[in-house]
């Protein structure tokens, strides 16, 4: 049984109120991730790629098609799809402590699990130290790392990153997916990361979807050569990006001012 | 340094003293014994505070009109349940919001007859009028607050695992607290205003009451300190509110600014 299943999943955005056009955002969508897999969905922006994530998560509902979660259908949002947000969306009146149990309080686990529960994930993510501080007090590459504990405290089927790095700085970016190539090196698990980054989605992934551009559509699937250990500059990476590059540029229609 | 610190802050209260010299030696000699009447000096006004202070008549006062404001405030508080419900559901807004903008601008006093018709005199209509002007602060912040949360945080706490009212009570409230706190600290700015007016016209004790006795009595200086006790009072409602908002709820950037 795969961790995810997209069939054919298509979302239509109405006009709104009558006025202009209706948006079709996804096409006939379907791919498949298996478990531990690290699954990029890659692609200009208006490909639909966010839309297609929200969808999984379940935040919005398909205008058609289905998507199955370890064998169940996804019809709400739930702590078997987490998700870490670009913008981080920690909690500002929690303390990190705090923050990366809100899922296991919610589940009504009992404090002492909880405890040793957020001190291992608080250290996994290298804030030990600052388990006791407020969202406020942090840096954006923390506050993203506590994101990134809070989702994985819920033991999530597949984890969710919604472009988690973009609003990083390019060192800070870099480094965290270095970040994030340890931790799940430590602790796998599925993920599926939307990004418009090709390299990121070179360094991080087993399987990388690029999409076409609106109405969003599976382009190509690509299989990285060897997951998590390609190195920039080497031949095969930038074979892989070349490739990439022009499935891209072929989206990108210049004619169209947008 | 701290010596220069200090002298610093004193050289703000220098026209301020000017002036206060100024009052104090016009009242004292250049008005008239009547005028003077109307406008005692400085000095007077101390004593009557000190006289009001002596005989426990002062306290009594602010603590009459103290606790018409708490009560008031506690019932004023149904605004933010309802603040909450308003925020979170369209449909809910569009129907109590049509009657609030009616109500809304119709000022605290202007019920004042009306409540007088309906309570009698006293506690009741007095604390109705000051209900009257702490409600709709707190409820308009409230509402604003909970349309105004990040989306994200909704999603995040619902991708946790956290459903219907534990996303209300976890996220929604705690999320808005620090706009409903500015709701409540204008709320009770708006409600002492109204308060004094209630006490004008509607009560035997309390600051509002203070004030307009001393007049038929042409104790000019117990006017005076009266005021005084409801600007220092009002003033010191906020500063508290302000201190406590900065302390409890330090990731604010709104109460931080």
């Amino acid at each position: 049984m795969s961790a995810l299943k997209v069939e054919h999943l298509s979302k239509i955005y109405p006009a709104l109120n009558g006025q202009g056009q209706a948006v079709q955002a996804l096409e006939n969508v379907s791919l498949e991730v298996n478990k531990n897999e690290f699954v990029s969905i890659l692609g200009h922006s208006g490909c639909g790629k966010t839309t297609l994530l929200n969808l999984i998560a379940g935040f919005e509902v398909p205008t058609a098609g289905r998507i199955e979660c370890a064998g169940k259908e996804v019809k709400e949002p739930g702590a078997d799809r987490s998700m870490v947000f670009q913008d981080y969306a920690l909690f500002p009146w929690l303390t990190v402590r705090d923050n990366i149990a809100f899922g296991l309080s919610i589940k009504g686990i009992d404090s002492a699990t909880i405890k040793k529960d957020v001190e291992h994930f608080a250290a996994l993510v290298g804030l030990s130290a600052f388990i006791e501080s407020y969202p406020h007090q942090l840096s954006g590459g923390m506050r993203q790392r506590v994101s990134i504990a809070r989702a994985l405290a819920v033991d999530p089927t597949v984890l969710l990153m919604d472009e988690p790095f973009a609003a990083l700085d390019a060192q800070n970016r870099s480094m965290m997916q270095k970040e994030m190539i340890r931790i799940l090196a430590e602790e796998s698990k599925t993920v599926v990361l939307v990004t418009h980054s090709i390299e990121e989605s070179i360094n991080l992934s087993d399987v990388i979807i690029v999409m076409t551009r609106r109405p969003g559509r599976v382009k190509k699937v690509i299989r990285v050569p060897e997951p998590r250990r390609m190195v920039e500059d080497t031949p095969s990476y930038l074979e892989v990006r070349k490739q990439i590059r022009d499935l891209i540029s072929d989206e990108h229609d210049l004619s169209e001012v947008s | 340094m701290p010596f220069f610190h200090s002298v610093k802050q004193l050289r703000r209260l220098i026209l301020l003293l000017i002036l206060l010299a100024g009052w104090e030696f016009a009242s004292r000699y250049i008005l008239d014994k009547t005028q003077a009447t109307l406008l005692p000096p400085p000095s007077g006004v101390l004593n009557g505070a000190i006289e009001l202070g002596f005989s426990g008549e002062l306290w009594k006062h602010i603590r009459d009109s103290l606790a018409r404001e708490f009560i008031a405030f506690c019932y004023a508080s149904v605004a933010i349940p309802l603040g909450i419900v308003m925020g979170c559901f369209k449909w809910v807004n569009e129907q109590v919001d049509p009657i609030i903008e009616i109500l809304r601008p119709i000022p605290p006093i202007a019920w004042i007859p009306l409540s007088i018709l309906w309570f009698g005199v006293g506690n009741t209509q007095n604390q109705f009028i000051i209900f009257l002007g702490i409600f709709f602060p707190i409820l308009l912040n409230t509402i604003d607050a909970v349309k105004n949360i990040e989306p994200n945080l909704i999603r995040a706490a619902r991708c946790l695992g956290a459903r219907g009212w534990n996303v209300i009570t976890r996220v929604v409230l705690r999320a808005a607290l620090p706009q409903i706190v500015t709701g409540i600290r204008i709320g009770l700015g708006v409600g002492w205003m109204a308060l004094v007016a209630a006490e004008l016209v509607g009560a035997n004790s309390g600051l509002g009451f203070l004030i307009n006795d001393a007049r038929t009595v042409l104790r000019t200086d117990y006017i005076l300190d009266g005021m005084l006790a409801i600007g220092l009072i009002g003033l010191t409602l906020d500063r508290l509110i302000r201190y406590a908002a900065k302390k409890f709820m330090p990731w604010s950037r709104a109460l931080n600014a």
